[in-house]
């Protein structure tokens, strides 16, 4: 392990000590737990964290503290930590994810709709048909590699796609995807008196919120996000302990030097295979919990351009290291949500204390990038990450964070 | 039979984009080894160039109409082009009406620009990185074009007619003694094949008879030994970048009047011909040529009323089902060359 821009592996480099010994808990090291429980502090204390500005004032619109946001923050951070499992690890980049997303999504709903309202078992069975899914394209996809992996991937997912667009329809209820009605009578505990029935947890709805007023600050405390978040910490925790076990470093050595793997007398599609369908499961638990939250689901979600996103943010925020898919999901989420509401009076605003005409060559520079643009945005940002940062936005803080230290030591010299 | 006939006429026109955009994209895998993923975005700026032109075109100014009042009794104004000022009213009105055909010769300079920016500015610095950084660095320069013309333009497309002379429909089951209007064929569709057969034959020709051709072709095949002869191969292969968005723009600048050129028209055909590229094989010429004929006239079988009833669903997915085929058993692809990317 050469690679020492990224801590990340060389803290993975297999040492003999014993895992008790090192200070942590669950089979971690005290360095992973310390980062399982800032990320735990993270998503609980959420409510708070993305809502620092006090209602009513200029600086609400930032706020991204609402329970449709914060799902949103999860589920995607889910889906990244799925994929970087697959691309991080072992480098081979799949075009076709969200598709394992959407047959999760439709899983969960026709879960709902048979079964019971209740959303675990919905959840589970997404994460098992996905994981079939992922299972038979992996199983073809990945007898290649490079780009003819990409597009076999691509082609799969744009094939269910269609599928689910067209000859499906009786399944996935086509263009206009699937909803719960009230004609649904679900085997377990439906409502009996023909209203709409709403996912639930063993009774508690997924809408419940509890709304905290302190002075100014309005906190939404809702019960969704709070399953949602679980899910995403187990999540996150497995993808610590994957990142760090011998099947780990197998997948690190696919990324590095398969030839030599296969001389070893090991089999790298066992392992890419594996992480495949792990990565695909983990694509179903996301897709299964967007429909946990909001009960209807669409094709769109399985379009190529989705599975583009999850790319972009696993690249973003730093393939490889364990926070960067989080980081980029959750950096991606807010754009789409909160930077892309800005609009030209709100800048006007903004730029108000300058003379006019001043004011009005800021808007007019500023205004390309936000608002409606952010896409704009997003793609140069992604273009400089690529060329300038491969190691995402947790390398780029690393290298930040390196030059303090060292600045540091430099003064006390 | 006319009913075959009428889906291979339907395939071609399709098939001359996909193999254009394919014939483009495979120039510049088999030159700089470039996965390119922003050639659709290429595509998309020709059909902008067409767009651009005929705004230009249509540059007016206001003429006081004599003797006449408009409906609340003000002089009446009217926009006349300001082209009608220079060349004289008819020969003004043919410009505008013929604005797409003139787009080709105000495209290739932009296209050729564009690709030399590219190469220079970006390409170029990732040669020597793995082709997953490729496909995501032009992924994302693919990103950025597509806003930017979704900022200048808008996100409505924009329709932009062939020349009057070419509206219609052509019968061209009168030709092969099947009754009238049983095969009818645009004429613009027509055009469209003609064209990009010109320009697939142009581009062989130019490598196959040219001795800058017969130099880059010896590049692809050997490119160290190129350079130990003393040619400065990278300089030739920054042109033949030029020439691919060109390819990729004149591609885009005749489709014009077939889809109205909106931003994201790029990506739906990039997903596409790369999986053109692919059956046809990586760095083969001729195969990505033939693979765009064949999977255009496909796709088109297979659309027939006949084949949907017998497997639904089929013509939507046909493209993506051959593609898996042809990976699986011919790890080449149709026709490519031994050696190149066979992992």
């Amino acid at each position: 392990m050469t690679d020492q821009t990224n801590p990340s592996v060389t803290t993975a480099a297999p040492s003999p000590r014993p895992r008790a010994a090192s200070g942590g808990f669950l089979g971690l090291t005290k360095r992973d737990s310390t980062l399982m429980l800032i990320v735990f502090a993270l998503v609980v204390l959420a409510p708070f964290i993305l809502n620092p500005f006090p209602e009513g004032s200029a600086m609400a619109q930032f706020n991204a503290g609402y329970p449709d946001l914060m799902q949103r923050f999860v589920i995607f951070g889910i889906f990244a930590i799925g994929f970087n499992i697959l691309f991080g690890l072992t480098g081979y980049l799949s075009f076709g994810h969200a598709a394992f997303l959407g047959v999760g999504s439709y899983a969960a709903i026709w879960s709902m709709k048979l079964v019971t309202l209740n959303v675990i078992p919905g959840i589970l069975f997404a994460i098992v048909v996905a994981g079939l899914f992922s299972l038979v394209v992996g199983f073809v996809s990945l007898r290649r590699s490079g780009i003819y992996f990409s597009i076999l991937t691509l082609a799969f997912a744009q094939m269910m796609f269609a599928m689910a667009y067209s000859v499906l329809t009786p399944i996935t209820g086509g263009e206009t995807g699937l909803q719960i009605k009230n004609t649904d009578t679900p085997l377990f505990g439906g409502p009996t008196d023909g209203s709409i029935g709403r996912a639930n947890l063993f009774g508690a709805e997924m809408g419940n919120s509890y709304e905290l007023a302190l002075g100014n600050w309005l906190f939404t405390f809702n019960l969704g996000y709070y399953i949602a978040a679980v899910f995403m910490l187990i999540a996150f925790y497995l993808s610590i302990r994957v990142f760090r076990s011998p099947f780990g470093m197998m997948l690190r050595a696919v990324k590095s030097n398969q030839q030599r793997m296969n001389y070893t007398g090991l089999t790298p599609k066992r392992y890419t295979l594996w992480a495949f369908i792990i990565s695909g499961m983990y694509a179903g638990l996301a897709g299964g919990l967007m429909v946990a939250m909001d009960t209807q689901v669409g094709p769109e979600r399985m379009f190529w351009t989705a599975s583009g996103e999850v790319v972009i943010m696993t690249i973003l925020g730093g393939a490889g290291t364990l926070m960067g898919p989080i980081l980029g999901a959750g950096f991606i989420k807010y754009m789409e949500n909160i930077i892309s509401k800005i609009n030209k009076d709100i800048l006007h605003e903004w730029f108000a204390f300058m003379p006019d005409g001043l004011e009005d060559v800021m808007v007019s520079l500023v205004y390309p990038f936000i608002g409606k643009g952010w896409h704009l945005t997003l793609g140069i940002m992604f273009m400089l990450v690529v060329i300038f940062l491969p190691g995402g936005l947790v390398e780029g803080g690393q290298r930040i964070a390196a030059k303090f230290r060292r600045n540091k030591t430099a003064g006390d010299n | 039979m006319d009913q075959i006939i009428v889906q291979i006429l339907n395939g071609l026109d399709k098939g001359s984009a996909y193999a254009l955009i394919a014939l483009g994209l495979t120039l510049i895998f088999g030159t700089l080894g470039v996965v390119n993923f922003a050639h659709g975005a290429l595509f998309m700026l020709g059909a902008f160039c067409a767009v651009i032109l005929s705004k230009i075109l249509n540059i007016s100014r206001e003429v006081l109409v004599e003797g006449e009042t408009d409906f609340l009794g003000n002089p009446l104004m009217r926009d006349v082009p300001v082209v009608y000022d220079w060349f004289g009213e008819a020969a003004g009105a043919a410009i505008i009406d013929w604005n797409v055909p003139l787009a080709i010769l105000f495209s290739i300079p932009i296209m050729i620009g564009v690709g030399f920016a590219m190469e220079r500015g970006l390409i170029k610095h990732f040669y020597k990185r793995p082709h997953a950084d490729q496909i995501l660095v032009t992924f994302g320069l693919a990103i950025v074009l597509a806003e930017v013309i979704k900022y200048f333009f808008g996100a409505n497309p924009i329709q932009t007619p062939a020349p009057a002379a070419f509206t219609g429909s052509l019968d061209f089951g009168v030709w092969l003694g099947f009754d009238p209007l049983t095969i009818m064929y645009p004429y613009w569709r027509l055009v469209y094949f003609f064209f990009s057969a010109l320009i697939i034959a142009g581009v062989f020709a130019f490598l196959q008879f040219t001795t800058f051709g017969m130099v880059v072709r010896a590049g692809m095949a050997d490119r160290e030994t190129v350079q130990m002869l003393g040619i400065d191969i990278d300089k030739r292969f920054t042109f033949m970048f030029g020439l691919a968005a060109a390819v990729a723009g004149l591609a885009g600048v005749m489709y014009a009047p077939i889809v109205a050129p909106n931003y994201h028209m790029g990506m739906d055909f990039l997903v596409l011909s790369f999986v053109v590229v692919v059956v046809g094989g990586m760095g083969s010429l001729p195969g990505a040529v033939a693979a765009g004929f064949l999977l255009g006239i496909l796709e088109s079988f297979a659309s027939m009323p006949v084949v949907v009833d017998i497997l639904p669903g089929i013509n939507q997915i046909i493209i993506y089902l051959v593609a898996i085929i042809i990976l699986l058993t011919r790890p080449r692809g149709l026709m490519g060359r031994k050696g190149v990317m066979e992992d």
